[in-house]
Parts: C-alpha cells; structure tokens; sequence
C-alpha cells in the first residue's frame, strides 16, 4: 500500500510517503509559510520515489485540531490531489499523530488553541495502535480532563504555553514532558495505512477539518 | 482552452468553467447570506468553513453541467485577492492542489479585475477602453480601463463603499442582510422625494466618493421621523446614491472623453442605477455596459474569465501558492 500523508495544523509543515511500511518524510518549522512549502514537499517526495500521485492508493492528512488556516490548507490541497487523482481520503486527529510522534505508552496531548485554552486528549498505545482514552476536546489549561493513574507524558505545545497551569492540574500523574513535540506526516501515514487497508478512504469531497473549536461568533440574539 | 475559476473571497463560493472558444460553459454558485444573517455581517472564519465545504460538490456540478470532466480543463483560476484571508486560502489550497495533480497551470486572479472583466461575459460586450464603476459591498471606485490588466484609477470612495451604506441603511431601517434588494424593495413603496438627503462629494470637482454622511443622515431622519417614515426614507436613500453613482460616472466619461461606461458590482444590481444610467446613456449618446445580471455579485465565471486572459503564458503549477488580502488593482500588469 502506498500513502501520501501530510499535516500543517501546527508551525510545522511535514509531508511523507508510506511505501508498504517504508517511510519517506520531509518537515520544516514554517510559521505561516505553509502555503508555499506544502505541495513542494510533496512533489519532491514522490519524485524521489519515482511516483506519480496516480500510483498510491490513498492521500491522509492531519485533520485537526490545530490552527484553523493550518487545517484549512492541509484539508484543500488534500481534496485538490484526491479530487484530480481520484484518490480516497482519510483525516488523521492531530492529536492522535502527536501521541504517535512521541512513541511513548501513555500519552497525554495539549496542544496550545489559544485563548487561553488547549486541544487536550489522551491516548495509550496498544500493539502498533492507539486507545483513545480521553476524547479531544478544548478546555482551559487548569479545567483538562484527567486520567485516574500516574505514568502519562504530557507531549505537545500546550505544556510549552501552559507549564505552570498544567503541572499543577495533573499533579503526580505526569511522569515527564515534551513540550517541544509536534504533529508528523509520518505519524499521520502511520495511522491512516490501517484506515485504508480498512476501506475507511473517503471521497476527495468528504475530507472536512476537525476544528473541536465550534463555537467562533455570537449570533445578533446572544449578544 | 478551457478554465476552471474557483472564487471564495468572501461569502460565496462560485465555481465556472469557461471556454475561451465557446464562452460560458457552466456555473454553479452558493451563497452563505442566510447563514451569516444570524449574526448581523459576515463571519470570516465561518465563511472560511462553509467554502471547504462547499468548493467540490459545486465544481463536479459545474462539471457534471459542462458534459466534461477533468481531463478536459486546460487551466485553473483562482481569486488570490483582496479579501478574506481565511477565504481566499480554501480557493487558492483547492485550486493549487488540483493543478499538481492534473500538472495544469494555476493562477491568482486578482477579485476587482474580475468584476471589472465581467461585463465580456455579456453580449454585446464593450470594447476597450472603457470607464469601468466597480460598486459592490467593499468597493466603489472609478477605472479608467485602456485592456486587460491596463488599470488606473479615477477616483473611489474615501469611507463607506456604496454596497455598505445600502447595507447600514437596511440595518438602521430594520430590514434584513444583504441591505441593497430589502432597501431596493422598501423604496418602491416610498416616495423619494418626501425627504432631501445629501448628495455627498456630487459637486467636489473629482471624482472621489463618501458614503458614510449619508448613513448618518438616514440615522437622523430615522430618529427624526419616526417608524411610519421608512419607505419614504429608503427611497430617499436609493435615490441619493444612484444620483451620486450616476453623477460621477458621467463625469469620468466626460474627464475621459470615452463613450463606454461599463458598471460591475453588486450595486450593479441595483434597478433604478440601471434605469438612470440607461437614460442618460440614450440622453448623451454613450453605451452603458453591464454585466449579465446573475454574474453581478461575486461568481467563479468572472474569475474563470480573468483567468483566462491571463492563461497564455502559464507554466504548469510548481504548488507555491499565496494570497493577497489586500491587493490595489492598479498594481496590475498587462499580460505579457
């Protein structure tokens, strides 16, 4: 199975190719860039493996929750390339890519979603897989939900913005940190080959971010 | 040769193919007015949503109208700006991803020059050069218009564009978003001449515009005259800004000594500018252009056209891609 995987829901722009469980990737730090960094990436990937977008059998991309523009790139040049290639679609959660990135049992992700606020979930690995324990959501940093037992790594930028709120809310839960972590296209093609190979692909029209973040402007009757 | 035109600068997403041998072939279009009717104004960031949603359902209709598929467009446009940020990156990401998987050219379409152009769209159309009025919610300027990508401008408004006085009058009169077809519809019951608003900047001597003195003096009409007053207000209104519009433009035909008018925009729309233009037009003896009426608002035909005009000499896509939310049309070049 070949895959094409990317994720722009945070500063970092990746992309990689899953090539029957070899992997290819490319990622830059790319602040608001990731417009012109994007499908040069990718174009670059699949020249190196010698490929045409319609040799693979799938395009994945990191859904979200992330910043809403980063979502919103990564999902329309998703559904650009599966639209012209024909190809099925899958959304990876961002949070669920970050778990994987950071290749530890038990994983406790926040990502920063400004406001005062982070994408939080939690997740322990189970054979090459994940056990989504604690649904994402968004929640202020000293509000997350929290597991029962100790042993979790709090990973992503969240334990950056939000340290001290944070640590004090899990407490002895909390076995270390990586703030410094981000969401990978090789994660994301690492969860998506087991959505395809389960017929999970979507149509190029299907693919929609996943924003958690639902509620953005007050309607004239709630103000 | 045929293109795609994805527009999603604001609240519509339009989608087009036009053949530059065959004209037209297909439009579809969806409007998020009634979804940002709720909240009094455009959203940006659920404008932003909506076109994701949007952009493919309405491209495989366009398609699917066309008898054609992919294989057959030799090009794709998209609007690179001005406008929405968010708005403008779902066009540009679709219309960039699509390019590199059919290894077609792509190019930003500048929003204004499609409206500007989109009078070609309708027969007869004008020749160059031309006066061009661009009247929407966001813009109200005056184009000297010698060609394709050959811009200068005239004069435009130094507050409110036409469109948003039209909007903040229908807002100050209790009518419903978009304000220009409520004020419009208002005033045909009113009598225009029960109350003198101001004609703002008719008599400056340029060819400048202010709109934003005549909002307030709605306002105080309104608060003046009470409730019972507001179809007399409405058409007091219409009437003062198409004097306005009508006034300029024909100064610009007479600065320019040109006998072409060509009016795009959403004001465009609007009946009683047509029918005042129409008549001056047959009184002076020069030719009011307008757009096909369905193509006034914001569409992917125009920005399928102005992409067209530009299409010659376009490389395949390398997938950079970027916006320009803020972009002065006389920046343009011509096509080389």
């Amino acid at each position: 199975m070949k895959i094409l995987a990317f994720d722009t829901a945070t500063e970092l722009c990746s992309a990689a190719l899953w090539l029957d469980g070899e992997i290819l990737s490319r990622s830059e730090m790319a602040g608001n860039r990731h417009s012109e960094l994007l499908l040069p990436m990718i174009t670059d990937l699949l020249q190196q493996a010698g490929l045409v977008l319609g040799q693979l059998d799938g395009i994945a991309f990191g859904k979200g929750p992330g910043s809403f523009t980063g979502l919103r790139i990564g999902c329309g040049v998703a559904q650009g390339l599966a639209l012209g290639a024909e190809l099925p679609v899958v959304g990876v959660v961002t949070l669920e890519s970050l778990a994987i990135s950071a290749g530890v049992d038990k994983a406790l992700v926040c990502l920063d979603a400004r406001m005062n606020e982070v994408y939080s979930a939690a997740y322990v690995r189970q054979g090459d897989g994940l056990v989504c324990l604690l649904p994402p959501g968004v929640y202020k940093p000293d509000q997350i939900p929290l597991p029962d037992d100790g042993g979790w790594l709090g990973c992503g930028s969240g334990f950056a913005s939000y340290r001290d709120s944070l640590t004090s809310r899990c407490g002895h839960r909390l076995a270390g940190m990586q703030p410094d972590i981000h969401p990978h296209a090789s994660a994301v093609a690492r969860l998506a080959a087991p959505m395809f190979q389960a017929g999970l692909g979507q149509p190029a029209d299907r693919a929609e971010p996943l924003y958690v973040r639902d509620k953005v402007a007050l309607k004239t009757c709630e103000r | 040769m045929k293109v795609l035109g994805i527009e999603s600068s604001c609240d519509e997403t339009g989608i087009a193919l036009y053949d530059t041998e065959r004209g037209l072939l297909a439009h579809a279009l969806h409007s998020q007015v009634a979804m940002h009717a709720e909240y009094g104004g455009v959203v940006p960031e659920l404008a932003s949503r909506d076109h994701i949603r949007r952009a493919l359902p309405l491209t495989r209709k366009v398609l699917a109208e066309a008898g054609c598929t992919l294989k057959d467009i030799d090009g794709i446009a998209y609007t690179q700006g001005p406008g929405l940020a968010g708005a403008l990156l779902v066009g540009a990401s679709i219309a960039s991803g699509l390019g590199v998987a059919l290894n077609l050219p792509v190019v930003g379409v500048h929003h204004l020059e499609g409206h500007l152009l989109s009078p070609l769209l309708a027969d007869p159309r004008p020749e160059f050069p031309f006066v061009a009025l661009l009247v929407s919610g966001g813009h109200t300027q005056l184009m000297r218009v010698a060609g394709v990508g050959d811009y200068e401008m005239m004069g435009e408004t130094l507050d409110d564009a036409a469109g948003e006085a039209f909007d903040k009058t229908a807002q100050l009169l209790g009518l419903g978003y978009p304000g220009g077809p409520a004020v419009a519809k208002l005033a045909a019951s009113g009598d225009a001449h029960k109350y003198k608003l101001p004609r703002p900047m008719l008599n400056s001597g340029d060819l400048d515009f202010s709109f934003s003195g005549l909002k307030t003096a709605v306002l105080n009409l309104k608060n003046r005259a009470g409730p019972d007053a507001c179809a007399d207000i409405a058409a007091g209104f219409q009437l003062a800004a198409v004097d306005v519009l009508a006034g300029k433009s024909l100064a610009a035909l007479k600065q320019t000594g040109m006998n072409r008018l060509v009016v795009a925009g959403g004001v465009g729309a609007n009946q009683l500018l047509r029918d005042r233009l129409n008549a001056e037009a047959s009184r002076r003896g020069f030719q009011v252009f307008y757009p096909p009426l369905a193509l006034c608002t914001d569409n992917g035909a125009m920005i399928a056209f102005a992409g067209a005009m530009r299409f010659a000499h376009a490389a395949p896509a390398d997938g950079r891609f970027g916006i320009r939310p803020r972009w002065d049309l006389s920046e343009l070049r011509a096509p080389a």
